[in-house]
């Protein structure tokens, strides 16, 4: 009988600095196979054996058939160890867990609107690529995509290559301070999101910092939007991923499995204890 | 209904499959099951509650499995393994129920194999309380469970001379049925007079108007709002003795160990009243013993309920409360927030 918190062996193939402290790990079986499939938005346990073990979102997208891909900011135990690995090493993954952002279903031939801070872009990076695979499913799509700085962005090569020349796509990007050799936009997101002053037809996929996040809803609501159009996903400190261990628990809902992606109103349901 | 002589009954069990009592000799403190070895009937009894029979599904600790690491390949070992069928004998009625509450938890899907394995081979008798066992911290009736009609595989009363045996499941008929050369047909009568002191005995007890009377999912923001919090957690030290006395609680941490010739993934118990439970890189989400004091008893009284039809988290055993060293308890924390709402 196959037991959940039992991983599979997985190899790292190729391993990509985005910023100076985040790196983005590709991941197949021994076999070269992609280890299992998801849906955007869902997370994966990836482990060291001896170091630890812990949640992240899967950055790529399903649609993406070869590999899996993760980008992890160097936080911690576990983080600085992968953060240290060489291509060649194995990991364990197991997963995939929680529910995803509801790409075939709610957002749907919506207008969307993608707000990330740092490392927050991760999970939307799912979302968002599998959106352009899909790209006559939805409508307009805008990202806002802000950082400490110009060297803090993630996936910086892939947006300016991919995602500035998909049709239909618009990409605003934003560095908290002046920098040299920066032309772009400054300032921090909530405030750049209200500048925008978006359309109310979108539909609003949030991540980042919880202080963002925030300051994002707040200007958001005094934008017009509301609560039933904002999506977020969320972290928690999570043992199992299958809504057991306790850790991820909020009111009577588990992170792991009842999220990670919650829309905003959902979430308003719930104890503010995240 | 039958009846079996104590010294018939264990050696016919034990003789075909392994069998856990109550070990009574340990009665300063723990109420742990040992194998059989032979009756005893001031040494079998159960006696004070201290720790749980969970430890039988849900050990304290345990190993998943195991890993190799060499160079830059890992090699994962399931160290899985059947287990045999064995019995648990004489757990009382708060703590057969207590085995329901976890199954909800570790057979909901995705099933936890683990759990699973050592539930499907056990077989529980539970044993009806007698008056000498109630504490003034039992409040098994504020949930529904009747301690002198005991959940379980089977159901045993005990006269002092003979043991009362009720199958109440197709695993229990068929223990009955393996034992059957030393069973008696009987009728009900001494049961009823036993059903009778310990309903006369319960009813005396402190604790016997408790209800959970409020406790709704509807009421889960109201309650964790309330304003009686603060003054409930002020004195807790976070020790986490209440979670690892409780036969429901069933949070755990997953650690690894390196044994220097290889790498063992252990299961341990953990507790939500520990300042490291949530915590992250980034952050606590619950930064004092107020949150980490305040989830333990919402999660028992209301989230619990919400997700399962109703159903609490808490058996009324009364093992936290007498074991907390700061006396502060879930009687307490029911009756707070009840008054609150009164106001």
């Amino acid at each position: 009988m196959k037991e959940t918190l039992i991983p599979v062996v997985g190899v790292v193939t190729d391993i990509r600095i985005d910023t100076p402290d985040v790196k983005t790990f590709r991941v197949v079986t021994p076999e070269g196979k992609k280890p299992f499939e998801h849906m955007p938005g869902q997370c994966a346990m990836v482990s060291i054996p001896g170091v630890g073990e812990a949640m992240f979102s899967i950055t790529s997208s399903p649609t993406n058939r070869e590999f899996m891909e993760f980008s992890i900011k160097k936080c911690g135990c576990l983080t600085e160890w992968l953060h240290v690995m060489e291509v060649g090493q194995q990991v364990t993954v197991r997963g995939p867990y929680g529910n995803a952002f509801p790409v075939e279903t709610e957002l749907k031939g919506k207008n969307l609107l993608f707000v990330a801070g740092g490392i927050g872009l991760a999970p939307l990076r799912s979302v968002i690529n599998y959106c352009r695979h899909y790209r006559e499913n939805y409508g307009t799509i805008d990202i806002v995509y802000g950082s400490r700085s110009k060297d803090d962005l993630v996936d910086y090569q892939e947006i300016i290559d991919e995602w500035m020349t998909t049709e239909g796509v618009n990409v605003h990007l934003t560095i908290d301070r002046e920098q040299e050799g920066w032309d772009g936009h400054v300032g921090f997101v909530p405030n750049y999101v209200k500048e925008l002053n978006p359309d109310l037809s979108k539909t609003v996929l949030v991540c980042g910092p919880p202080i963002m996040i925030k300051f994002t809803l707040a200007g958001l609501k005094e934008l017009g939007f509301t609560e039933e159009q904002v999506y977020t996903t969320m972290e928690l400190r999570m043992k199992c991923g299958v809504g057991k261990c306790g850790r991820c628990n909020i009111g009577n809902r588990y992170v792991c499995k009842d999220g990670p992606v919650f829309r905003y109103d959902k979430l308003g349901e719930l104890p503010d204890e995240y | 209904m039958v009846k079996v002589s104590p010294i018939d009954l264990f050696p016919a069990i034990a003789k075909t499959q392994k069998l856990y009592v109550p070990d009574g000799s340990q009665c300063s403190g723990m109420e742990l099951h040992k194998p059989f070895k032979e009756w005893k009937a001031d040494k079998n009894a159960p006696c004070e509650k201290v720790r749980t029979p969970k430890d039988f599904f849900f050990p304290q600790t345990e190993n998943l499995m195991a890993f190799k690491r060499e160079g830059k390949t890992i090699e994962v070992i399931d160290t899985r393994e059947e287990k045999e069928d064995f019995v648990i004998f004489g757990v009382r009625a708060c703590d057969v129920r207590s085995f329901a509450i976890l199954d909800k938890v570790f057979l909901a899907d995705p099933v936890d194999t683990y759990y699973k394995n050592r539930r499907e081979h056990a077989t529980v008798i539970s044993w009806a309380c007698s008056p000498e066992w109630m504490r003034e911290t039992c409040f098994c009736q504020t949930f529904g469970i009747d301690c002198a009609d005991p959940e379980g595989d089977v159901a045993a009363w005990f006269d002092g001379s003979f043991f009362y045996l009720e199958a109440k499941t197709e695993k229990g008929e068929m223990l009955l049925d393996r034992i059957k050369d030393v069973l008696i047909a009987c009728d009900e009568e001494p049961v009823w007079d036993l059903k009778t002191a310990i309903y006369t005995a319960k009813k005396e007890l402190p604790l016997a108007g408790l209800t959970t009377d409020g406790f709704t999912p509807e009421k889960m923001m109201e309650y964790f709002n309330s304003e009686k919090w603060g003054e409930l957690s002020e004195a807790c030290l976070g020790c986490g003795s209440c979670t690892f006395v409780c036969p429901t609680c069933q949070c755990y941490d997953i650690r690894d160990f390196d044994t220097g010739h290889g790498i063992k993934r252990f299961r341990c118990w953990d507790s939500c009243m520990y300042s490291d439970f949530t915590k992250m890189a980034h952050g606590n989400p619950r930064v004092s013993q107020l949150e980490r004091f305040r989830q333990r008893f919402m999660h028992k009284l209301v989230y619990f309920p919400a997700n399962n039809e109703g159903e609490f988290g808490c058996v009324g055993c009364g093992r936290c409360l007498s074991k907390c060293p700061i006396s502060m308890n879930i009687v307490k924390v029911m009756k707070a927030l009840k008054e609150g709402d009164n106001r």
